[in-house]
């Protein structure tokens, strides 16, 4: 991105308008959840934003606790930016950028308290549920970390847990048991170019981004989770605008998960 | 008996059986096997005389001598820039071929074109190991300044420039935006944002539709729609035709494979 | 022991059901999805374009390089860890062998073509359901090949020569158990992957590989239909 075509895209959304015809806080369009693509894992879906697509999975495993929590179960999250979907992502062991997706991903959902950790114990001391959330990436055409929360979100919706009988897990047979979630953490990432807010933002626009701020909000409006990226600061005012639009945005995107 | 075993404009898959016996020839896109004429590729077939040859539907670009392209500026070394080609090859732009100016030793070569600049450049060489110069000097190339840029395939680009060049100028006629369209896939748009967007959509739909009866009425009849205004299509199939670098001979190479393909 | 009957109702000498689909990776330069029954690959294709590092350049012709990845959740027991395990890198190696026969890389020196196979979903003959796909992606994506490239499992459960074993087969234990996972070039009928682990006669290999050749020439058929299906697109006034 030269800066000629970073001036394009500002000149373009000083009259609301951007490359692709949408306004400054559309997102593309179908957004659309396909839960239960595999039968591989305990749960799954698949989430299409635009031409972007993401796939997330959700294995469980019965582990033993961390010893200052003996009493509760917990969640780990993964994501690999797959190069077959991005010329740009290069195989081998997960980058920085990877890194920081799987964390976003992770802190929406735990910090929502969706999950009640306590509940995924079994034993308390000895056996607990490990949730173990995985989100790759099959065709990046932008806007990565919306639709990775939204995948992992709806694969734990799509969750059931296997048959384990005290001793040993059976993976063949799930005992039908959903995993219960008490809230919807929604996350929607709004980009500053310039002086402009966008959402939803094309790879191009990827490229010509001051700031993003990942905000994850619940239904009520509560703020779950944060994160600021891109090298240039953000002023209060900028961020309390950003929030507005994140948690505005985050209803429209939750008529997806029903 | 020597038999053809396919049509004209038949989309055949790598090893396909596309003919046997010795009386057809095997033409670019398939070989021969013993007996058999056989696909190379995947393409549509052209039966020209005897010989079969396939017309590519899709992959990258094979960069070729003569060519104009669209590139960008990935790299300034001593000799001159790098660019990019949209194919596996990068190319040299070297500094005779930069400009015409003189350049003082030493200088700082961003002044004539910075890292990230795009450029309508004519490709010089290409050797057997795609070592490719290209250079600045010829008319129609130059520096792009604004605008966007967007990427199609690059075999549908006879399509989009159409005969003599008579779609692109269809398509600059009623948008008013400027637009040049590279051999290499790159096409370069600048004018009006919304006019801009709706060349992008108008290539889409080229793309999409190239192998369709009727292309040009109904991309008239699209712009028509879209502008809400009338087309003069007498004048702009006459405007001369001018495309990256808007060379005639480039033209007739891909308005002969673009009536090949059309119906 | 006698094995009678297969547990999904399937004949002895029929594959899983197949589904084909070409263009599923939009960024790609060629893509495809191939499905065994629960056995799913997608392939997507990069290139020819720049090798780097560049000692890995050939300036007589291009590379090709495989990279076989089960997803994290695609296995039914435990969670796959990511990063590629020395299983997934004998694949990757064998895949590449089975599909550099019918691709000519003369025309790409010091370029590299990269096939990115990845599992969503398996249960047995994952690696044959790869090849699958990579190789529809590879015509997809425009590249010179002599031929299309069709792959399946056969082997032996017991006394019975089967195709396309599921996962239940290759775990059979009331009898002896080989799978072979075959690669077959149609057009010459040449064998380019070939593995085996298990025991067989002589006899019962011969067949196995017979039996494999009829299931690859049905397999081809569905990859040629896809592949058109992408290219010939509606309304089209042939």
């Amino acid at each position: 991105m030269n800066e000629d075509q970073k001036q394009h895209i500002i000149t373009l959304l000083e009259s609301d308008k951007r490359l692709d015809g949408r306004k400054p806080l559309d997102y593309r369009k179908p957004v659309k959840v396909e839960p239960g693509f595999t039968s591989t894992a305990e749960g799954s879906a698949k989430v299409t934003i635009g031409e972007t697509e993401v796939m997330a999975g959700v294995k469980m495993e019965v582990g033993t606790p961390y010893p200052d929590r003996p009493g509760e179960g917990t969640i780990i999250c993964g994501a690999e930016l797959l190069p077959l979907s991005n010329p740009e992502f290069e195989s081998g062991p997960p980058g920085i950028q990877a890194i920081e997706l799987a964390r976003i991903v992770d802190r929406g959902i735990r910090e929502s308290k969706t999950i009640e950790f306590k509940k995924l114990c079994i034993k308390e001391g000895e056996q607990v549920w490990l949730i173990l959330i995985d989100v790759v990436t099959l065709n990046d055409a932008g806007n990565l970390f919306d639709a990775s929360a939204l995948a992992a979100y709806a694969a734990l919706q799509n969750a059931t847990y296997p048959k384990f009988d005290g001793e040993k897990l059976d993976y063949k047979e799930s005992s039908g048991k959903k995993i219960e979630l008490t809230n919807i953490p929604l996350s929607v990432t709004v980009c500053k170019i310039g002086n402009k807010f966008i959402v939803d933002p094309t790879t191009d626009e990827e490229k010509a981004i001051d700031a993003r701020l990942t905000v994850a909000t619940l239904e009520d409006g509560t703020l779950c989770a944060m994160q600021k990226g891109g090298d240039v600061p953000l002023t209060p005012e900028d961020i309390s605008e950003m929030v507005d639009i994140a948690t505005e945005k985050g209803k429209e995107l939750r008529q997806a998960l029903k | 008996m020597s038999k053809l075993l396919v049509k004209e404009k038949e989309i055949v898959v790598p090893g396909e059986v596309l003919a046997e016996g010795m009386d057809n020839l095997p033409g670019i896109g398939t070989y021969r096997q013993g007996e058999e004429i056989l696909a190379g590729r995947l393409g549509l077939t052209y039966i020209d005389g005897r010989t079969i040859k396939l017309i590519p539907l899709s992959g990258k670009y094979a960069p070729k001598r003569n060519d104009t392209i669209i590139c960008k500026v990935i790299d300034i070394n001593f000799s001159g820039w790098r660019v990019d080609t949209n194919s596996a090859y990068s190319a040299m732009l070297s500094m005779k071929d930069g400009t015409s100016a003189y350049i003082q030793k030493g200088a700082d070569l961003t002044q004539y074109y910075a890292l990230g600049d795009y450029v309508v450049a004519k490709i010089v060489n290409v050797t057997s190991q795609k070592l490719i110069d290209v250079t600045m000097k010829g008319p129609g190339l130059h520096k792009l300044k604004g605008g966007r840029i967007i990427q199609v395939s690059c075999h549908k680009v006879p399509r989009i420039i159409g005969k003599q060049g008579s779609m692109v100028s269809m398509i600059k006629q009623a948008t008013g935006c400027r637009v040049s369209v590279g051999q290499n896939g790159l096409v370069w748009i600048q004018g009006e944002p919304d006019k801009e967007l709706l060349v992008e959509n108008t290539i889409r739909k080229i793309e999409e539709e190239s192998h369709l009866a009727g292309l040009t009425d109904r991309i008239q009849k699209f712009l028509e729609k879209e502008t809400g205004a009338k087309l003069d299509v007498s004048k702009s199939s006459q405007a001369p035709p001018s495309p990256a670098g808007g060379r005639p001979k480039s033209y007739a190479a891909s308005v002969r494979q673009g009536d090949n393909h059309g119906l | 022991m006698v094995y009678k009957k297969r547990k999904d109702g399937r004949k002895f000498d029929e594959a899983r059901k197949i589904e084909a689909k070409v263009g599923v990776v939009k960024r790609a330069d060629g893509s495809a999805s191939f499905r065994f029954g629960n056995t799913w690959a997608v392939a997507a294709v990069y290139g020819p374009r720049e090798l780097y590092p560049r000692f890995l350049q050939d300036p007589s012709k291009g590379l090709l390089r495989c990279n076989y990845n089960m997803m994290p959740f695609s296995s039914r027991g435990e969670r796959v860890r990511p990063g590629g395990s020395r299983r997934s890198k004998e694949i990757s190696m064998v895949t590449q062998k089975a599909l550099l026969p019918v691709l000519n890389l003369d025309e790409y020196p010091n370029a590299v073509v990269d096939v990115f196979i990845e599992l969503p979903e398996t249960e047995a003959g994952s690696r044959t359901a790869g090849i699958n796909a990579a190789s529809m992606a590879l015509a997809d994506a425009g590249l010179l090949m002599k031929d299309l490239v069709s792959s399946v499992s056969v082997g032996r459960v017991d006394d019975k020569i089967v195709v396309d074993l599921d996962y239940a087969e290759e775990s059979y234990d009331d009898g002896p158990v080989a799978d072979i996972p075959i690669a077959i070039l149609p057009k010459s009928g040449n064998v380019s992957l070939l593995q085996m682990d298990g025991l067989v006669s002589k006899d019962q290999l011969k067949e196995a590989v017979e039996l494999g050749k009829k299931a690859c020439a049905k397999i081809y058929e569905i990859q040629k239909k896809a592949l058109k299906e992408k290219y010939n697109v509606k309304g089209d006034g042939q």
